[in-house]
């Protein structure tokens, strides 16, 4: 499937991209939409600023004022990254982590316009959105690929960690 | 499908209708149960500070289950197997208890959540 695995940490700390020219070409297209839909706060982009508080409305009010505009710089900077880094043929660790957040954004707002329901989704190659369904998958394949190799640089074990107490 | 078959033109992600939100359109309805940090009404016992808040992650069909199951180990540091038991619970149950605490501390982790693109909620246990 694929020659050579991507998005292997070599030793100096940076991870090799080997993308093809048509999916180059598609990471620099689809980070420009998907920025344009978050800006204007698009209902296909609810995904991506999710509700903190559903049965507290001062609450929930309150928390999107604070992380309303954080989360869409955040998201932003990601889709920015990956733009200009797809051409690029190693990521640095922060680099590859933006990819890692810009891939979720494409694919929360592209499976909201999709309605996706179900973890597998099956057209027909007549269905009007089966170009976009076939991007979705590819989105879903890149980004299964880096997660599977940062999943690999954490440590095994327990680690400290922050957060609350677990369950 | 490594790049083959894949080309940009007329391959957008504009609109393509149907309905958008689902599920996760929910309004906020609801009492408040806030804590009321100040002039208390005498009598309210609706009010326990001392009960902990819960950081609940609840099910989405897009997230990969292997990103979920990443997020969890990256941000609270979970073991693998760990990690993988509350992805699954996300996964079968609809919803998991990621972790709990103090009110600042469970709504600085669904921050951390939700910077990720996890749908994370927050509510004092009962």
């Amino acid at each position: 499937m694929i020659g050579r695995r991507r998005f292997r940490r070599d030793r100096h700390g940076r991870f090799n991209t080997g993308l093809g020219a048509d999916e180059r070409e598609l990471l620099k297209a689809l980070p420009l939409q998907a920025r344009g839909l978050l800006e204007a706060r698009d209902p296909s982009a609810a995904r991506v600023f999710p509700v903190a508080y559903p049965q507290e409305a001062k609450a929930e009010s309150e928390y999107r004022e604070m992380m309303g505009a954080h989360l869409l710089h955040r998201h932003q900077d990601a889709l920015d990254t990956l733009t200009m880094t797809v051409d690029a043929p190693s990521l640095d660790e922060e680099e590859i982590h933006e990819w890692l957040d810009a891939l979720e954004v494409l694919r929360l707002v592209l499976g909201t316009q999709l309605d996706v329901i179900e973890d597998e989704i099956v057209v027909e190659e007549s269905d009007p959105h089966a170009a976009q369904v076939a991007v979705y998958r590819y989105l879903s394949m890149l980004q299964g690929e880096i997660v599977d190799s940062l999943a690999a640089t954490l440590p095994k074990g327990e680690a400290g960690g922050g957060g609350g107490d677990p369950p | 499908m490594t790049g083959s078959g894949i080309t940009t033109s007329g391959v957008g992600i504009a609109m393509v209708g149907g309905p958008v939100g689902g599920a996760r359109s929910a309004t906020p309805t609801g009492p408040l149960t806030a804590p009321v940090e100040t002039e208390r009404p005498s009598g309210d016992d609706d009010v326990r500070p001392d009960r902990p808040w819960l950081v609940i992650v609840w099910n989405d069909p897009i997230n990969l289950m292997s990103y979920v199951t990443y997020v969890f180990q990256k941000l609270f540091g979970y073991s693998r197997e760990k990690a993988t038991r509350l992805m699954l619970d996300v996964h079968h149950k609809g919803r998991a208890i990621v972790s709990s605490g103090p009110r600042e501390r469970a709504e600085l982790d669904v921050m951390r959540l939700h910077e990720h693109c996890l749908w994370a909620t927050l509510e004092q246990a009962q």
